[in-house]
């Protein structure tokens, strides 16, 4: 095994994903509608009810729209990462999963290429939302809108591996409406996404703590203090402390040996 | 010779940057004192105490004195503008609010709100040689570029007074929207610009007939009406833009001066009260009554690029290069 053929291993599984981004119109589609919905509805409506004192990394008063944009770039790519995980699912369901698996390539390297291919999907979808966010007079720094790329490759890498880890657990495909209710909406709205830590203090401590810990709350600090040209180094490294531990038990969770593979009767 | 042409550069460059340093001066109602802020870097340099209740602010001809209305010390102060030391005092009858220099800086006329009157100061003598009965709680007040016109607007009264500076006698008055709270004549003297706080409106006076030109409704969607009370209002020099503070809305409205149309409004700290622009016209300060911040906002990009904290109640502001 040389270079070459994980190039290829990885230019497939890439492609492939991607390939069924741009086919698949209605996911590209739908996955644009729900942040947009929460943009021009949501945050729209709360516009007059939530005032936002002046917290790093802005400089002065902004609407709720303004603050709630670095949040619905981070649900974009937690819907991937989940999104991913469904399609691990649905991939072993139909059986292809088993003719990557025995890629005579090492596991975690076709997870990670699985993984990229995610990330790079979801990296597409958070810019064509922050153009349109732009025609909604929603607009950072100019260098912001580069910055953001490495945060977002970051946050989209913890998230992917978080789907991937769930999706070692999965056992078929019925299963995944737990995983809307257990782990994609606490993690969305106990978070800095919709509201700022200090304003969820002010209700209640436990939101405050839980949102503190919370990872997606530091992927979303990570992508809103880039998107403002900002370095947040804490963000930065729990982000992607909890990017190395998702990715080192779903590899685990993959590995039929010891994971959750045995479980699964050898799926 | 390397180094002495590095450090021949470095002087142009700080002496440059001095050249352009702008200063902000801002009245601290509950402070008591004066805040000045250095906006290029958003920051409070520092606070200068100046006595109770320091309200309406003025900057004279050429920058060299301040005038400061104090109103507990019922008293309008002179400080000079670069050291901010107090240099002399204006009788300005009881608890001084707003006033107007007039351009050459030669008078100052102070609206007594709760003795319903204009006082006028020479300010040479430092001493009121008219008191000109206006109407009941005269707030905003403003004095004509061509050096003609005092207009004087009373809250309760609901009217803009003329006065003839010649005479200093009123020679008419228009009536406008509830609670006039300021007022502003366009820098060709052709127009006046009255923010009627109850009402949230924005009247546009024609000062050659003194009729309304036209009304200007504010609403921001999403607010309610009781939020919208216009205050400060200031236009720019080639009358292409105005813009109106308005108040618990937390917002400044951007008008198009020529269409007389709102066309933006710009959120900045909460219960924006007063504005001033930057020298250049390139920037619009505001104070924030109730966030103790000024926001500035660039003009080009119609953009509130900081809000600095300043003090507790900032309230009246000037700019200064």
């Amino acid at each position: 095994m040389n270079a070459i053929h994980y190039w290829r291993a990885m230019c497939g599984i890439v492609g492939r994903e991607l390939w069924r981004f741009v086919t698949q119109r209605e996911r590209f589609i739908s996955a644009l509608v729900r942040p947009l919905v929460w943009l021009f509805i949501f945050a729209a409506g709360f516009r007059a009810a939530l005032g936002l004192a002046i917290t790093p990394p802005y400089e002065t008063y902004i609407l709720y729209e303004v603050y709630i944009t670095p949040g619905l770039m981070g649900m974009i790519q937690l819907f991937n990462g989940m999104q991913s995980s469904l399609s691990m699912v649905y991939d072993r369901e139909m059986g292809s999963m088993r003719i990557l698996m025995v890629c005579p390539l090492p596991r975690w390297f076709l997870l990670l290429s699985k993984l990229i291919a995610g990330v790079a999907v979801s990296v597409l979808q958070v810019y064509v939302f922050l153009i349109i966010a732009w025609f909604y007079d929603i607009k950072a720094p100019w260098e912001g809108y580069l910055y953001v790329l490495p945060a977002l490759l970051l946050s989209g890498a913890m998230l992917g591996a978080l789907g991937l880890l769930l999706s070692s657990f999965i056992k078929q495909l019925e299963s995944f409406a737990g995983v809307m209710n257990f782990v994609i909406f606490p993690m969305f709205f106990m978070s800095t996404a919709l509201y700022p830590l200090w304003k969820m203090k002010e209700s209640s401590v436990w939101l405050h703590h839980f949102a503190s810990v919370n990872p997606f709350s530091q992927a979303v600090e990570l992508i809103r203090f880039s998107l403002y040209g900002r370095f947040n180094e804490y963000a930065f490294i729990y982000t992607l402390a909890a990017f190395i531990i998702f990715m080192i038990v779903a590899v685990l969770g993959y590995n039929p040996s010891k994971g959750m593979m045995m479980k699964k009767g050898g799926r | 010779m390397k180094p002495i042409f590095l450090s021949c550069a470095l002087l142009i460059e700080q002496l440059s940057i001095a050249a352009q340093a702008e200063t902000v001066i801002v009245t601290l109602e509950k402070d008591n004192a004066l805040a000045i802020v250095d906006p290029s870097e958003g920051k409070l340099i520092k606070t200068v105490d100046i006595g109770q209740r320091p309200r309406g602010i003025a900057l004279g001809p050429e920058n060299k004195y301040l005038y400061v209305a104090v109103s507990d010390d019922n008293e309008i102060k002179i400080i000079d503008a670069e050291s901010y030391k107090l240099v002399g005092q204006l009788p300005s009858g009881e608890d001084p609010e707003t006033f107007a220099l007039s351009p050459a800086g030669g008078r100052l006329y102070v609206s007594n709100e709760d003795d319903h009157l204009v006082t006028v100061i020479d300010v040479k003598a430092k001493k009121a040689i008219a008191q000109i009965k206006v109407g009941i709680e005269p707030e905003g007040i403003a004095v004509s570029n061509d050096n003609k016109w005092v207009a004087s607007a009373s809250e309760t009264t609901n009217m803009v007074h003329w006065i003839d500076i010649k005479t200093n006698q009123i020679v008419d008055n228009t009536l406008v929207d509830a609670r006039p709270r300021a007022v502003s004549f366009t820098a060709d003297n052709a127009q006046l610009w009255v923010t009627s706080e109850m009402a949230g409106t924005l009247t546009i006076l024609d000062v050659a007939t003194k009729k309304p030109i036209k009304k200007i409704k504010l609403n921001i969607a999403g607010l309610s009406a009781d939020k919208i009370q216009p205050v400060g209002v200031v236009i720019d020099r080639e009358r292409r833009w105005g813009y109106v503070a308005i108040g618990p809305a937390n917002r400044v409205a951007v008008i198009n001066a020529q269409t007389l149309e709102v066309e933006k409004f710009l959120l900045v700290g909460q219960r924006v009260w007063n504005l001033a622009f930057s020298p250049d016209q390139k920037r619009l300060y505001t104070t924030n009554g109730r966030s103790n911040d000024v926001s500035i906002i660039d003009l080009e990009n119609y953009e509130v690029v900081k809000s600095v904290a300043v003090g507790r109640f900032p309230w009246g502001i000037v700019s200064k290069p």
